[in-house]
Order: C-alpha cells, then structure tokens, then sequence
C-alpha cells in the first residue's frame, strides 16, 4: 500500500482519538488506560501475519520466523488477554457498587 | 478467499468499532460494554488477518497464543489492585517488545510479503524497534520502581543529559542509515549493524529515560510509555502495510498523549520538563529524609484526643482526602468504614480526588471503588476545593505533596505552581500519615503544624481503627 495513504490513516485516526478521550472523567483514567494498554497490543496482527507468512513461504530463516514471530505472538497475546482482563475486573468494580448503592 | 477490497472495508468498520469502545469507556454505565467491544474488535482483526493471508491452518500459531492467553489472565486475575499500576506498566512493555519484533521481523524480511515501498518498509522496521524498545526497557524499569524492585527515588548519573542526547543522535543515524539498507555494505551486514544498534541504544535510552524519573512523576511516565506503545504499533504496521494496526495504533498513541497531558498540567509541569529531568531538584532532597523510616508516633496526637473526639462527633459535613500512602497501606476498606460510621451518624462524607493522586491516575477511584464507596461521592479538585472553608472536618489519609500549601508560595520549590486540595482552610484536619518526612516532592508540608491539625502517625489502617472507635 501507498505509504501517504497509511500516513494518512495514522494522522487520522491520530486526531479522531484525541478528540474522543477529552470528555473521560478522571474517574475512569486508570481503566481507560488500561483499556487503551490492552488495544496497543494491537501488534499482534503483525505478529500472527510474520508467523504464519514465514512458514508458508517455507522461508530458509523459517526457525528464526518461529522463534521471533512466536515470542512476538506471545507477547502481543500477553499484552491483549491482559490488558482487557485486568480492565474488565476494575471497571466490574465500579459497577458492583453501583448495584450496591441502588439497594 | 477475501479480497483487498473487503479486507479494507472490514479493517475500517473495526477502527471505528474500537472508536466507539474506547467513547464508550469514557462513561462509567457503558464502560464494561465498551470494554467488551474493543476486545471483540481486537479478536475479529486477528480472524480476518488470519484468513486474508490464508494462514488459518498453521499449528504453531494457536499454541503461542494459547501461551500467551494464559500468561496474561493468569497476570491479571492474580494480580491485586494496589499492584494494578505496576501490571499496566508491564503490559505495556511487552506490548511494545512485540512491536520491536514485528520490526525486526520486517527487517529481516521473514515471513513478509513482497513490499512495492521498500525503503518506506526498512526505516519504519527500524522506527518500530526503536520506539518498541524504548517502551519496554522504560516500562521495565517503571514497574520495577513501582514494585520496589528498583529504587523509587530518581538515579542521576553523572553525564545522564549528554547520554540521553547521544544515543538520540545514533538512534537518529540509525534510522537514516536503514533507508540505505545494501547500498552501504552490503544488505547482510548493514541489517546486522542496524540491528545490533537500534536495539542496544534505544535500551539504554529507555533505562536511562526511565531512572531518573521519581516516584511523583510515575503516572506521568507510564501514561506517556502507553501513549508510545501505541505509537510503536502503528509504526510497525506502517513496515508491514496493515491498515488497522496503523488506525488503531494511532488511536492509542494519541489517547495516551491526551491522559499525558492532561495529568501535566494538574501537575503544573510541562512534558518537557519531565523528560530532561528537572524534577531531579527533588530527588537530592528525598534520598536524605529516606534514611529515617521509623515512624514516630507523635505525642502531641495523644493530648489532643479530647478536643478531636469533640469534633469528630459533631461533624455534619467531612471531606475525606485519599493518597498514595492510602494504597500502600491498602487501608481503602478502612476508610470507607470510617465513612460508614460518619454517615451513620448523618454527616455528610465526600471524597476529594486530587488528579495525581497516587502513582496513576485515578488510582484513588479504583483503589476506593474496590472498597464499594460509591463513585457519586468522589469529587474532583476543581468540583470540591471552594468547599473545603464550608467543611467541619478534613480526614486526610497517607496524602501529602497534593494538599501542600507551599505549592502555593514557595518560590523554586519542585511542587510551587501545582494546584493543591485546599485542605489548609478546614477549621479542623486530621492526618493519618505513616511519618512527617516530606513527600515524593521532597517538600516540608508546613500543615502538619498548623493549628487545627491533628497528626496521626503509623500505619493508616490503625489510625482510621482508632477514628472509628473514637467515634
């Protein structure tokens, strides 16, 4: 793909975000972030398309491709199964005691 | 199976799926939702990358990330809320290391496909390790400074500016350098030099960048290794031509440099300032109160007794003021006995929030929010600060550098100009701090002697045991 157009969608998307999080109460800052850490590893697209590209190709660096590539699929998983894990048990949290104060 | 076209149009209705995720986290009744929907969108993008490149069907793929899906919700069931700064930290980090490996991988040309922007793909491989290094070596060192592994206190060294800008210069050459990959050389060996450069030096920039920032500017520090890891993803995906990894990775690249912001400037410092390390001013000054780390128990608490019983029962309004010493002491389920038993009697209790509370933001609400105080009740510094003339009684628990009023008048001191709790004209405060050393900023809270103070030293969760019997 053209490299102005990805540009482009980063510049875009790079707006669009900025201008969606001004409204966060504070209160919500520390799940927002986590959720926002969970999203970065978003990476793991690239991951998963290295890892699986490399062995298709039958590429001569197949082991290095498995090696790199499959840390990197670990890490970006880590990254993702974490980050929404660990915002979905905060912002439970914030819910609970809402229930809690409706009684 | 799924032309060009559809992949497109599906990476764009994810993008802007996971826009309406992060939108909808940013109010509390629709946040588990949106929280929900950004993980969707992440799971269907890996669907949709695994059948466009028709790779569906490689074993190995489903085992690492089995590995990785058990590592992380082990992490993060394990894991407790007072350690829940130094996981995000850590995510981070890994996150950033796998964006250092897709560069890698880029550079090396494995598993890639045939890409008609060479040269673009190279100096964005190298841009992606760079950044994706920088994140994890710093968010290392941040999850180990929060996790006490490391020192809290900055580490200067002694040429710590001129290594910083340096290894930016190499950096610098570095990514110029990889436009030219196989015309200097020859393609192996300028890979391997690129390589082994970008990757030893943006280490040492992120160990060096991450040292020296104390304990007070720790949010700040992780919100920005946030903002960068997500920067690192859209980069890698500018390497690899993968349009959502490059919108999303913006989305959060520029979302956490808003939260960055944001935080600064309830700090009255400015990101530059943070990043070249004046805040060191305050780290000379800590290293010497550290070495005094038995609390004495005040004996002027004890006299007063009397006169705070009194004016603990007749409190009809209380503001309770949380800090870091709070989730140390992980005394949140204390105080909200302690509201309990306020309420009980009909005061009025409200939280008042300062923005940089604790060592993230929001910190306060998520520790006090574990502990079931409800969120109508947890008041910002803007919402609350006129209010705290109007009110009987100030509870302050393990909070300081946020209500110091030096910040107000003391010229050249790290905290002068940040706004600060008003916490100073309550008729009556009482202060469950573990000692009376200054806090992260290194400043002496001239508070703590003023008239109408009552100190309480040692373990909070003890103090507020007291409060409550008291009462």
């Amino acid at each position: 793909m053209n490299p102005i157009y990805l540009i482009l969608i980063f510049i875009v998307a790079t707006l669009v975000g900025y201008f969606i999080i001004k409204n966060v109460p504070s209160l919500l800052h520390t799940p927002l972030m986590s959720g926002m850490n969970a999203l970065s590893g978003i990476t793991i697209l690239g991951a998963v398309a290295a890892v699986g590209l490399s062995v298709l190709y039958e590429d001569q660096s197949i082991v290095v491709g498995q090696i790199l590539g499959g840390l990197a699929v670990i890490a970006a998983t880590v990254n993702v199964v974490g980050g929404f894990v660990v915002t979905h048990r905060m912002l439970k949290m914030f819910n609970k005691k809402k229930k809690g104060g409706n009684k | 199976m799924i032309t060009p076209t559809i992949y497109i149009i599906i990476c764009a209705v994810l993008s802007v799926l996971v826009l309406v995720g992060i939108s909808m986290m940013s109010k509390v009744k629709t946040a588990v939702m949106g929280n929900f929907l950004s993980a969707a969108s992440v799971f269907v993008g890996v669907l949709i990358t695994l059948l466009y490149n028709d790779i569906i069907s490689i074993a190995s793929m489903y085992i690492y990330m089995l590995v990785g899906i058990i590592i992380g919700s082990t992490l993060a069931l394990r894991v407790k809320m007072i350690q829940m700064p130094q996981l995000v930290a850590l995510l981070n980090g890994v996150g950033g290391f796998a964006s250092a490996l897709v560069g890698i991988l880029t550079l090396l040309k494995i598993g890639q496909t045939e890409q008609a922007y060479p040269i673009f793909s190279d100096v964005t491989a190298v841009l992606a390790i760079v950044i994706g290094m920088i994140t994890l070596v710093g968010s290392l060192v941040a999850a180990g400074k929060l996790h006490k592994l490391l020192p809290q206190k900055p580490v200067i060294w002694k040429n710590h500016a001129l290594i910083l800008n340096f290894s930016l210069v190499l950096l610098t050459i570095t990514i110029i350098y990889s436009a030219f990959v196989g015309k200097i050389i020859s393609q192996p060996v300028d890979i391997a030099i690129i390589l082994i450069v970008s990757i030893a030096i943006s280490s040492l920039f992120g160990y060096a960048f991450s040292i020296r920032v104390g304990g007070a500017d720790m949010p700040i520090t992780i919100s920005l290794l946030n903002s960068l890891s997500g920067v690192a993803g859209a980069i890698a995906g500018m390497a690899i031509s993968d349009i959502l990894l490059v919108s999303v990775g913006g989305i959060v690249g520029a979302s956490g440099l808003f939260l960055t912001q944001i935080m600064c400037r309830s700090m009255n410092r400015s990101l530059m300032d943070i990043l070249t390390g004046k805040t060191s001013v305050a780290g000379k000054k800590t290293t010497k109160t550290q070495a005094v780390t038995e609390p004495k128990k005040d004996e002027k608490a004890e006299t007063k007794q009397t006169s705070t019983k009194d004016v603990l029962k007749n409190a009809k309004s209380v503001i309770i003021v949380p800090g870091y010493g709070m989730a140390l002491a992980q005394a949140q389920h204390q105080v909200k006995m302690l509201a309990n038993t306020f309420e009980s009697k009909g005061a009025q209790v409200r939280y008042a929030i300062h923005p940089v509370a604790g060592r993230m933001p929001g910190h306060m609400n998520v520790l006090l929010a574990e502990a079931d105080v409800s969120y109508e009740q947890l008041y910002e510094m803007d919402a609350i600060n006129d209010d705290f003339k109007n009110t009987d009684l100030v509870v302050v628990i393990g909070a300081n550098d946020v209500l110091n009023p030096a910040a107000r008048d003391a010229e050249g001191t790290p905290i002068y100009g940040m706004p600060v709790l008003n916490v100073d004209q309550c008729p009556n405060v009482i202060i469950c701090n573990y000692d009376m050393q200054p806090g992260y900023a290194g400043v002496e809270n001239p508070l703590y002697h003023k008239e109408g103070v009552t100190m309480m030293l040692g373990d909070a969760k003890d103090s507020l045991a007291k409060l409550v019997e008291e009462l």
